[in-house]
């Protein structure tokens, strides 16, 4: 089987998209790996939903951990200057009222028109919705992070979502394992493709067909 | 002269809390900023049939390091559903992380035993700031198109599709804050603050349980996040070997 693209490198294409300046929110999973994958002189300001605005990394000297400073994924962080906290009305008013620039959220499936399926699990009968259904519904913009298909090789873009929604038509782009897409209002739009992975070979793992962009190009890694 | 709202114990602080109550607990997943004293006094005081709201559905009594140390153990309201005190949780992330944490919530849910409303993490704060503010319901566009828009009232707003949201207030509402005087102005510290000023608001009685306690005027009043206003209880954690 053709190589894929690990998680910490999905996330690393994540990080190239989001600009300076940006406030950005990340969900659990690969998500979660883009905030060390920014390069150090791009100011980015992460925002968590229980109550923090611009955190630094996560604190790896056990001596310095505070435990009353962590990220939402319950890392201990570091406090940025300008960092600051509040409660979590004020942080969803800041989610929902549109004052995030980029959240990127993980996902089951998502669906030709950005529907999004990413809090409950069908092989467990349960799940979780936490500040998922908020933040796909209040960014700016949402870009997911996964791998393509799942472990059975079963397409993860898909027409229609089969499992329980988290938003409809909110997803803007969809970063994969082999894959870079945009969701545009004529379908999804293949913007670059994994190195040594070919068009056909992408759509055989895709659902709905593929709009194939003017600049296809290969990732830049 | 201002009524001192300080208790001696924990267990005094929650002996009023009556069957069926609906109780309001601070914090998000971890230990920061959940009032672990103040629910161990309870599951003491032993109140049944109690409507629990919170984040989670206790992600305690696992060691699952999230938020925490590996190795800690912390209380939460899971110490309340294993002692089979509670009937229904209102929560956004109502199972722990890990699908092998240990959890008496997921264990009574998938057996029938306990309810649960599931809220959107945003719904579920600003229906809480609602029953603060007098406020009755709201519309949201979160949740539209989904199981949790099912049912509900909606209406297009300003050009977007929203659904109408009740507010949640409760009978009692557990807090932990860092820092309090002793009329109740309350301060907190860093991100154990969560859901904690807003369920302050939303409760006939709020009950506080905090590191330090001060006089009054000893708080500068531009800190102050709860104002005295909404609190009426207050409990000191001891210090180590105090």
């Amino acid at each position: 089987m053709k190589e894929r693209l690990d998680r910490q490198t999905i996330a690393m294409r994540v990080a190239k998209e989001i600009p300076e300046d940006a406030v950005v929110n990340l969900g659990i999973g690969i998500p979660d790996l883009v905030a060390n994958l920014i390069p150090e002189e791009k100011d980015v300001h992460f925002q968590a939903e229980h109550g923090i605005l611009n955190f630094g990394s996560i604190v790896l000297d056990e001596e310095k951990i505070d435990w009353d400073y962590t990220d939402a994924g319950g890392h201990p962080v570091e406090l940025k200057p300008g960092c600051c906290f509040f409660h979590h009305a004020d942080s969803f008013a800041m989610v929902r009222g549109g004052h995030i620039d980029i959240t990127v959220l993980g996902a089951l499936q998502v669906s030709e028109k950005g529907d999004l399926a990413n809090w409950w699990f069908p092989q467990w009968g349960f799940g979780n919705i936490g500040g998922g259904m908020d933040l796909a519904v209040g960014s700016e913009k949402l870009f997911v992070a996964m791998e393509h298909t799942t472990k059975e090789q079963n397409p993860k873009i898909v027409k229609k979502c089969s499992y329980p929604l988290t938003a409809i038509e909110a997803v803007k782009m969809i970063f994969t394992d082999i894959a870079v897409m945009e969701i545009t209002e004529a379908g999804i739009l293949l913007k670059e493709f994994a190195p040594r992975w070919t068009v056909e070979e992408i759509q055989a793992l895709t659902e709905p067909r593929l709009i194939i962009s003017p600049e296809l190009a290969e990732m830049e890694l | 002269m201002a009524r001192n709202k300080v208790y001696p114990t924990f267990e005094s602080a929650v002996a009023d809390i009556s069957d069926g109550s609906t109780i309001l607990i601070g914090g998000f997943g971890g230990p920061a900023g959940i009032p672990q004293n103040l629910i161990v006094a309870l599951r003491d005081q032993g109140a049944k049939n109690l409507t629990i709201v919170h984040n989670t559905a206790g992600f305690g009594l696992s060691t699952i390091g999230y938020a925490a140390p590996k190795d800690v153990i912390y209380n939460d309201h899971a110490i309340l559903i294993e002692n089979r005190q509670v009937k229904k949780v209102y929560a956004s992330y109502p199972f722990p992380p890990s699908p092998t944490a240990r959890s008496p919530f997921k264990e009574q849910y998938l057996a029938g035993e306990i309810e649960l409303e599931i809220v959107p993490q945003g719904t579920l704060a600003e229906r809480i700031r609602a029953g603060g503010a007098g406020i009755g319901a709201f519309f949201t566009p979160t949740g539209v198109g989904t199981e949790v828009g099912e049912g509900k009232e909606t209406r297009i707003i300003d050009g977007k599709k929203q659904i109408l949201e009740y507010a949640i207030r409760g009978d009692y509402a557990l807090v932990r804050a860092h820092k309090t005087d002793t009329m109740g102005n309350l301060i907190y510290r860093g991100t154990a603050r969560t859901f904690n000023p807003v369920m302050a608001t939303a409760a006939t009685v709020t009950i506080v349980e905090v590191d330090e306690i001060v006089e009054p005027g000893e708080l500068d009043p531009e800190h102050i996040i709860t104002p005295f206003v909404y609190v009426d209880r207050i409990v000191k954690i001891p210090k180590e070997g105090e």
